[in-house]
């Protein structure tokens, strides 16, 4: 029985993606079609942001550097031989020639961020609570500060241009979809359970033989391959990108939509990401009517975070578990009344 | 080395700890209450920052304004716990980082919003910018104003835990919360204390950080609430004497950095001193001193 409503998750889940990439066709307004891939990409940010924190329960702020470090992974990989000597002279000898297809760069970015993760995350899963949000803390400040100063690759500070634009929107939905399967999958997996078993009760899953520090670290790479991937198709969609991309305000964003929607579910994190991706477009117009109209003597900014912010500060204290707290789309007793007893 | 520099050395990483420990300080009395993370922490820097620049031009004199200031700053730390902590305190640990992160990105875009995204000078007396000779080393006066002010409110805050009903009050709420409640501490108020009193510090940061920079940008808060992660996981988070040993330990470290470390590598200096807080953290979780489980805090 749980398999059949994980599989009719799926499918759910999977109808506003497609009916989006639909929409987005029909309209062919070139706006739109960018917000509809912006939220593809950062469907599947929220998705491998769901993978850790919602199943482990640790809140990690470490996760929008791994998506750095696949964005600027592919973006060295992919870019042209002649574009390399101008955006990055200093680049190093044995990457100056290098050039592969984006998709494998994608992938490759992913499994950077994964490899990084794995390395530098072993010993981190033993800390739970505050001492856990602060080293997360401290490895997001320590990747921004390497991606910052490490010219060689990153051009520093400075924007890098030049990255190839192979991510369109179907790609992005199609990435999407695996990744909504993925991580409805890695959830119902014996290591998903097993982590929200540890979750629910430390000390208690500890005892019943749960390794807790080795299954928050599958969870944590699993994450990170996420956020790899979806950095390295951010990359090639928005071509040009500073480090500063990958820091609080991102951070901010992608922790907005989880929350908002929902951290223990994965329906959870897909309506956040449309919910919260909605109001953001809406906010940002009327931002723009208003300082297009000049009806301030300032340009308006900063509206729309503000909203976010007082949007999940609500949510927290109304529902601290979020729009959809504990079951999936696929679990919900409407479908038995809808569907009957009847075999499907 | 000479007299001179060694002089100048120490002077450097007294006036630096003293701003590092008073950041801590005021950070870690809210962990030592609730246990928990406030990172709207380096946001009540900003609104006394603000709260100053809006007094420019106004015929007040400057210890009024730095005194206004500051009060600003405790009321910003009072309404973040209204807000951000009271109605989620009981849910989750998740829940509290979450909603003070929010506040922290509240507060900072309501600053973009209202006043500016560039930096704005704010008013400052001369005394701040002039400076004195001693042993042919030349010191800003600000430095020792800093480590003046440090020391002041080191003691007199020592003092207010020890001597004062309040202060008791706080001491057995930050050693064993439930049984102070049964004694009849009321929970709400001695929490409002905390974050009020963790205002009146970074309130007092502000004003002698801002002596030293000048200007206040929307940003500001990130650095006193690194600085305060940074020390306080060095120091101890369950102890008041660790965050003050740990914010002059990362003075020292990040001074020394500065003379020794070459300039290639001091860009990177931010990445080592998280990486030597991780490894802190791995290796002794408590931090350096460890306070007394629940024992008193001095």
């Amino acid at each position: 029985m749980p398999d059949k409503q994980n599989i009719r998750s799926i499918f759910i889940l999977i109808v506003p993606i497609v009916v989006l990439v639909v929409v987005a066709q029909e309209l062919d307004i070139r706006l739109f079609s960018r917000i509809a891939t912006t939220l593809l990409i950062n469907l599947i940010l929220v998705l491998g942001l769901q993978i850790f924190t919602g199943n482990s329960g640790i809140l990690s702020f470490a996760h929008i550097g791994f998506m750095g470090v696949g964005a600027y992974t592919t973006a060295v990989l992919t870019m042209p031989a002649q574009m390399k000597s101008m955006a990055l002279p200093d680049l190093y000898l044995v990457l100056k020639s290098v050039e592969i297809d984006p998709i494998l760069g994608i992938l490759a970015g992913g499994l950077a961020a994964a490899m990084v993760a794995s390395v530098i995350s072993y010993p981190l899963m033993r800390l739970s609570d505050a001492a856990a949000v602060i080293t997360s803390f401290a490895v997001l400040v320590i990747m921004h500060t390497v991606m910052v100063h490490w010219s060689a690759v990153t051009n520093g500070p400075r924007t890098l241009f030049g990255i190839v634009n192979a991510t369109d929107l179907k790609t992005s939905a199609a990435a999407a979809i695996i990744a909504v399967a993925g991580a409805l999958w890695f959830k119902e997996s014996r290591t998903g359970i097993l982590l929200r078993a540890t979750r629910d009760d430390e000390v208690a899953s500890g005892a019943i033989g749960a390794d807790i520090t080795t299954l928050r670290w599958k969870a944590f790479i699993l994450s990170a391959l996420y956020a790899g991937i979806g950095g390295g198709l951010w990359a090639h969609f928005i071509t040009s990108f500073s480090p500063n991309a990958f820091y609080l305000r991102e951070t901010f964003v992608i922790l907005g939509m989880l929350v908002i929607g929902g951290a223990a579910t994965v329906s959870g994190a897909v309506f956040g990401t449309f919910a919260v991706t909605a109001a953001f477009e809406g906010l940002r117009s009327f931002e723009n009517t208003i300082n297009a109209a000049q009806i301030l003597a300032r340009p308006v900014v900063g509206l729309t975070e503000i909203v976010l912010a007082c949007a999940m500060i609500g949510i927290l204290i109304l529902k601290p578990g979020g729009i959809i707290q504990t079951s999936e789309i696929g679990e919900i007793s409407w479908w038995k009344h809808r569907l009957g007893p009847k075999p499907d | 080395m000479s007299t001179g520099a060694l002089l100048q050395f120490v002077l450097d990483v007294l006036s630096l700890g003293s701003l590092y420990a008073l950041m801590a300080l005021g950070l870690v009395i809210v962990y030592g209450i609730l246990k928990l993370v406030n990172f709207a922490y380096g946001e009540l820097v900003m609104v006394a920052g603000y709260t100053l620049y809006l007094f420019n031009a106004t015929p007040f004199p400057w210890l009024a304004m730095a005194f206004v200031a500051i009060l600003m700053s405790i009321a910003a730390g009072v309404l973040t716990e209204f807000v951000a902590f009271r109605p989620v305190r009981a849910k989750s640990v998740t829940a509290v980082l979450i909603t003070s992160f929010a506040f922290s990105t509240l507060l900072q875009n309501a600053a973009l919003l209202f006043i500016s995204p560039r930096a704005r000078n704010v008013p400052l007396p001369d005394i701040f910018t002039r400076s004195v000779e001693i042993l042919d080393v030349v010191i800003p006066i600000r430095n020792l104003i800093t480590i003046a002010c440090a020391l002041l409110m080191l003691l007199l805050f020592s003092l207010a835990l020890k001597r004062t009903v309040l202060g008791l009050a706080l001491r057995a709420a930050a050693s064993q919360f439930r049984m102070a409640r049964m004694v009849g501490i009321p929970a709400n108020m001695i929490i409002s204390l905390a974050f009020a009193i963790s205002g009146l510090f970074a309130g007092v940061v502000a004003i002698l950080w801002l002596g030293r920079i000048g200007s206040v940008v929307p940003g500001i808060g990130l650095e006193p609430l690194l600085v305060a992660f940074i020390a306080t996981v060095i120091g101890g988070m369950r102890s008041l004497v660790g965050a003050v040993v740990g914010g002059y330990l990362l003075a020292l470290i990040d001074v020394s950095f500065n003379y020794f470390l070459s300039q290639h590598l001091l860009h990177f200096r931010d990445a080592f001193t998280f990486t030597f807080v991780i490894l802190i953290l791995l290796f002794r979780p408590s931090g350096l001193i460890k306070g007394r489980e629940a024992g008193q805090r001095s």
